[in-house]
């Protein structure tokens, strides 16, 4: 099947993720890691859940990475792709998959972020097969 | 001193739509089942669990409305494992001297309330809210993705995963309140619609109005019932999830309740004669054998394949009530039910084309919640003693 777009809904922000969600918006996708125990992890948090540290920068991926996992979810409304995305710093993301043809997809395939807009406005970050 | 617990009282609801009933009426019809299948009474009752299901905060509500009087309360929510954590949680409050009869009640009616599983449109602001609900990162897809993880690293098949389905659906044929009583061949499981690949429509569990209720209680009040002994061994619970940089789709935190369970009850996979386990999906059923120790990481394909599952067939019966997948998952929560069928089991009371022969210890399982995400596991490790 081919998937053109993703409906995004708009995300609870709070004030531990305003960051994550304002960067989003100027086009970079960051991920949380520890300044004491170098574990990088991800949805982002404020203390890093490996070692308590509070000592947690929230850093700008590079945005690409390979698809670890995903299921074209065919009872959706439109029918969407949610995928594991691994990144290249060692993280996996959680995320949506565009502009494809899921037949061709596969566990291993070179992905990058792209950022869509949600029903609110607010970008967020997706992933879409690599060109390279 | 942990085998002084023991199940008294069992009961599942017959009802798969109850359109004319509240939820907290479905509690309390359970609740007067499984005390009538004990022999207790309302008052015999001074220990009182429930999980998210049961409306209203913790347990305050739904003991007012059944005008409960305990000694002990337990509200504990892992999802739909809940109730089999707390057959734990009772023992030990058994134990320490805090109750003595304890109900566990699990009841819901999301088939009337036509309420999706893990629906996403109104989640409050929990951590990971942001980051999830954006992506409509359902429940399907949860467990889709940790089949499709499975079949790259392992080889496991869509054939083989059907083999799930074919069995319970051959158990719930001997079911007559079971929702789909026909059985299905790994043909049908296969050309059914894929819902979120790989899994297809026969892969995924009914969604059923109902519930049921046990009753756990100390030795002396065992011991008085003119029923069969049925004894909690041990249980674990455990909690599993992802922080990104360890994930991992294929394990689950079975691996964790199950070493506990085992532990406690000092027994082995090789001692169990029959197994209730969580079939929220087919693969749910596939991790949790591996997870239990039933076969090595890995090769649960080969080991539920060939009917290998069917009571009279296989070498390990599992959900001979027909599980989740044909019967029964009341308020998308399935774990009573496997305590109910285990049970049965070893009071030999389970459907005569079903019952296993001399089945002396038996496990039921938990396995809910999101399965590449956060979940929760639950094992309790049952006995009979004759």
């Amino acid at each position: 099947m081919q998937i053109y777009d993703v409906s995004l809904r708009a995300p609870v922000r709070t004030p531990e993720t305003n960051m994550f969600w304002d960067s989003a918006n100027e086009g970079n996708l960051l991920y949380g890691k520890c300044r004491d125990c170098c574990k990088p992890h991800y949805y982002p948090r404020r203390v890093c859940p490996f070692c308590f540290s509070m000592k947690v920068d929230f850093v700008k991926a590079s945005g690409y990475g390979t698809v670890y996992a995903f299921s074209l979810f065919r009872r959706g409304r439109p029918p969407y792709i949610s995928a594991w995305i691994m990144l290249e710093e060692g993280v996996a993301v959680l995320s949506n998959i565009t502009d494809c043809e899921s037949d061709k997809l596969k566990i291993g395939a070179p992905v990058q972020v792209v950022f869509r807009p949600a029903e609110n406005g607010q970008k967020i970050p997706v992933f879409t097969p690599s060109l390279l | 001193m942990s085998h002084n617990s023991f199940i008294v009282g069992a009961y599942e609801h017959p009802t798969r739509l109850a359109t004319n009933k509240s939820v907290a009426q479905l509690h309390a019809e359970v609740a007067i089942g499984a005390l009538e299948d004990a022999g207790l009474t309302k008052d015999d009752i001074d220990g009182f669990f429930c999980a998210g299901d049961a409306p209203g905060i913790g347990p305050l509500s739904i003991l007012e409305y059944l005008g409960l009087d305990v000694s002990y309360a337990d509200s504990t929510d892992i999802g739909g494992s809940s109730p089999i954590a707390q057959v734990g949680h009772a023992m030990r409050a058994i134990r320490d001297g805090k109750c003595n009869v304890a109900l566990i009640t699990s009841a819901g009616r999301p088939r009337s309330e036509v309420a999706a599983p893990g629906d996403l449109t109104e989640l409050p602001e929990y951590p990971e809210s942001g980051f999830e609900v954006p992506y409509r990162a359902a429940l399907a897809p949860s467990y889709a993705m940790c089949a499709q993880r499975h079949m790259y690293e392992f080889g496991t098949t869509s054939e083989q995963l059907a083999w799930i389905k074919v069995a319970c659906s051959h158990h719930a044929q001997h079911n007559p309140y079971a929702l789909l009583p026909n059985p299905v061949t790994v043909e049908e499981v296969l050309a059914s619609p894929l819902i979120s690949a790989p899994l297809h429509r026969l892969d995924c569990c009914v969604v059923t109005d109902g519930g049921g209720a046990v009753i756990v209680a100390r030795q002396e009040v065992a011991k008085s019932l003119n029923r069969p002994v049925i004894r909690v061994r041990g249980v674990g619970e455990a909690v599993g999830y992802t922080r990104g940089s360890d994930i991992n789709l294929t394990t689950s935190a079975v691996t964790k309740s199950a070493k506990s369970a085992f532990f406690e009850a000092k027994v082995t996979p090789k001692d169990i004669k029959y197994l209730s386990t969580y079939d929220s999906f087919t693969i749910t059923v596939l991790l949790a054998i591996e997870d239990l120790g039933f076969c090595e990481k890995g090769q649960g394909g080969r080991f539920v394949a060939d009917g290998n599952l069917i009571s009279g067939i296989g070498r390990l019966p599992v959900n001979t009530d027909g599980g989740g997948l044909c019967s029964n998952h009341p308020a998308h929560r399935g774990g009573i039910t496997k305590i109910i069928e285990t049970v049965r089991q070893l009071r030999g009371e389970a459907h005569p084309a079903v019952q296993v022969p001399s089945c002396d210890l038996a496990i039921a399982n938990g396995l809910g919640g999101m399965l590449d995400r956060r979940h929760g596991a639950a094992t309790a490790i049952l006995e009979r003693i004759s």
